[in-house]
């Protein structure tokens, strides 16, 4: 679908005026007190309305509001069970649960990067040379999902190639990350936190209100099931106000695990484990500020993430009712009472017959279900006369079937001018403050987990620096060659979830046990780690389908498919973290079980308020 | 229920203000209830923290 008008002068001002405010803010934190450990050196702590929105603004980027929103477009409302997760699982039971006792481990180790966490709890280098070296190897994979949903946008609302977008979004993620971004800077979050409210809010009742209030909005989406395309019928989609079907065994219900498994699931366990969030515990100065920041950590993540679910899936309707009008000729009727049909797309050629649209995906005319509100003579390539008809489709249709185009769509087409602006910037909000955590991640895990571990028993420990900023600019050319290369079927999404679950599976078991365990022992931590990541990654390059089939060494040993276990249908489709997450939980149990619990002494030092 | 059939679909929707609601009334409870000191142990670790932030 075509973007709007190129960019303006008045949005250059404004795009500019605000990464200005926010070089600013970050110039003053720097002068001053702001960031989190600065409160805490200071002994005063951070207002919980800040404390919260920094993490939320970490947490949610343009991979969940573009990303993620564009998948409930194409899949719907059952991704707001994503929601539920992201606030049940990743601020109550983060906050509630994981929080202090992170809080307290991390200080009474001298903990600064999670990998260290891990490291020192368990007395291994291995254990923290693993984690980091994760890291380094796969965190540029999120932030390349996360470039790329910022840059889809920016290219849509501006009418700019995604080339374009992509090399302007690296240079401003390059200015704010390189001089010195990546230092939280809590006031900077927070000032992003409070655009990306601003523009949720604005996005949620503008849409509502346009289509005539909720109820009468979820109305005419569940009214719309009938225009579910054929190939997501056949998965087992079932209309974007239903659950996709499910079952076992066929492959009408593979879009059930996808949804439930890969979405689901891999993002909203996921959280719990990703290293950018869990240090951000260890910042905070007290139980009481964990506790205080929960409400508003829970609210900012239902406007964050549940509106992009619901004006995602919403579009469709905008489109139905007001989208631009698609042309061609009846294939098969779908309601007639109704004005639904099947339609052949076609277009009218310079001398005034129709030809049809030649779908570049499968080089046959293009079909989509269409709600038909026009209908004339006209005349087709052999000149025969037939009856042109003219209706509005889904979403999904006019972004040809990409998903991480319908929330930039969707606001170029239907939204006030000035607001795409906005969005824009509120999704360079969004992605600043996730991939300034994101890149402070990786540089110290080179630096302190990586290389200091690794200097240390070469007799050496160099000052790290150095490391840590090289680090920080090969994932940052890392992200952006991925974000460059690879744009397949909704891929922020994708890349996303992939990070979460590997997430999940190689550090979630010994996170907890190592919290709240005091039998876990060394060898069973680095056994679970070591079988949560090779089963996700074996899973996600010979097993999931459509990763294994974007890497290829699976079609090379089985002659063309896409998955070992293609014969036996949902298999592929099922995420990893189902299959490596319990496996990884198992071996840390068993393991454990076997082998010397960890010494007296160092359990009083991680545990000094538990009695033996 | 609010224009959607589903029942599954229904209970997300609902229950993902159920859990916002769930957060607001957790912190509305327990906003004085922990302790909130800074220990000296807390207070060497943000130094080291702010000394690994600055450098990079």
């Amino acid at each position: 679908m075509a973007g709007s008008p190129a960019v303006g002068w008045i949005d250059i001002v404004v795009i500019l005026a605000y990464l200005f405010v926010t070089g600013y803010l970050g110039w003053l934190g720097y002068r001053g007190t702001r960031s989190a450990a600065d409160f805490l050196v200071g002994g005063r702590s951070a207002h919980p309305i800040v404390m919260a929105v920094s993490y939320g603004a970490t947490f949610i980027s343009t991979a969940a509001i573009v990303g993620f929103g564009g998948v409930a477009g194409l899949f719907g409302m059952s991704l707001l069970w994503l929601t539920v997760l992201n606030i049940g699982v990743g601020i109550l039971i983060a906050f509630i649960f994981l929080g202090e006792p992170t809080r307290r481990l991390g200080h009474h180790l001298g903990a600064h990067t999670f990998p260290e966490l891990l490291g020192l709890r368990y007395q291994s280098r291995g254990i923290q040379i693993f984690a980091g070296t994760l890291i380094v190897l796969f965190m540029p994979l999120y932030s390349a999902a996360v470039m790329t949903g910022g840059s889809v946008f920016a290219a849509t609302q501006f009418g700019i190639d995604f080339d374009v977008a992509l090399l302007i979004f690296a240079l401003i993620t390059a200015a704010y990350v390189i001089p010195g971004g990546i230092k939280a800077v809590m006031y900077t979050d927070t000032m992003q936190g409070f655009v990306m409210v601003f523009a949720m809010l604005f996005l949620l009742v503008f849409t509502y209100w346009t289509l005539g209030g909720v109820t009468e909005a979820h109305r005419a989406l569940t009214d719309m099931a009938d225009l579910v395309p054929g190939p997501l019928a056949a998965m087992g989609h079932q209309g974007w106000t239903a659950m996709p079907a499910f079952g076992w065994g066929a492959q009408s219900y593979d879009l059930w695990w996808t949804v439930i498994t890969a979405l689901v699931l891999g993002v909203g366990i996921g959280v719990l484990a990703q290293p950018q969030l869990i240090v951000r515990f260890m910042t905070v100065r007290s139980r009481r500020e964990l506790d205080r920041a929960v409400p508003i950590g829970a609210v900012f993540i239902l406007l964050m993430v549940g509106t992009p679910f619901v004006v995602g899936s919403l579009s469709n309707v905008w489109f139905a009712q007001h989208g631009p009008l698609l042309e061609g000729r009846v294939a098969e009727v779908i309601d007639a009472q109704k004005g639904r049909a099947l339609v052949t797309l076609m277009k009218e050629d310079s001398s005034g017959r129709w030809q049809p649209i030649i779908s570049p995906k499968t080089q046959a005319p293009a079909q989509a279900a269409l709600i038909i509100s026009e209908r004339r003579a006209a005349a087709d390539a052999d000149g025969e006369a037939f009856e042109l008809v003219a209706g509005r489709s889904a979403t999904v249709v006019y972004t040809k079937g990409d998903a991480d185009q319908i929330i930039p769509s969707y606001i170029a087409a239907a939204m006030p001018r000035w607001f795409g602006v906005l969005f824009f910037l509120a999704l360079l909000a969004a992605a600043m403050s996730t991939i300034s955590s994101q890149f402070h991640t990786i540089g110290t895990a080179a630096g302190r987990d990586l290389y200091e571990r690794i200097a240390e028993k070469g007799g050496r420990r160099e000052p790290s620096i150095l490391v840590m900023r090289l680090a920080v600019l090969v994932g940052l050319v890392l992200a952006v060659t991925i974000s460059y290369t690879v744009r397949q079927e909704y891929v922020v999404a994708r890349f996303t979830a992939i990070f979460f679950g590997l997430c999940a599976a190689s550090f979630l078991p010994a996170y907890i046990g190592g919290l709240f365990s005091r039998r876990v022992t060394r060898a069973g931590a680095l056994a679970s780690m070591v079988v949560g990541m090779t089963v996700s990654l074996f899973w996600l390059v010979f097993i999931k389908a459509r990763e294994a089939g974007a890497i290829g060494l699976v079609q090379r040993l089985t002659d063309g498919k896409t998955s070992l276990l293609s014969a036996y249908p949902n298999w592929p489709s099922v995420d990893p973290i189902v299959v490596a997450l319990p496996a990884a939980a198992l071996t840390l149990i068993l393991v454990s079980a076997v082998t010397r619990p960890p010494d007296e002494a160092h359990l009083r030092r991680c545990f000094p308020e538990r009695r033996p | 229920m609010l224009g959607i059939d589903d029942p599954w679909v229904v209970t997300a929707f609902l229950g993902a203000i159920a859990m916002a609601v769930t957060g607001l009334a957790y912190g509305l409870i327990r906003r004085n209830v922990a302790p909130d000191e800074l220990t000296q142990e807390d207070r060497l670790w943000a130094l080291d923290e702010k000394k690994v932030d600055d450098e990079l």
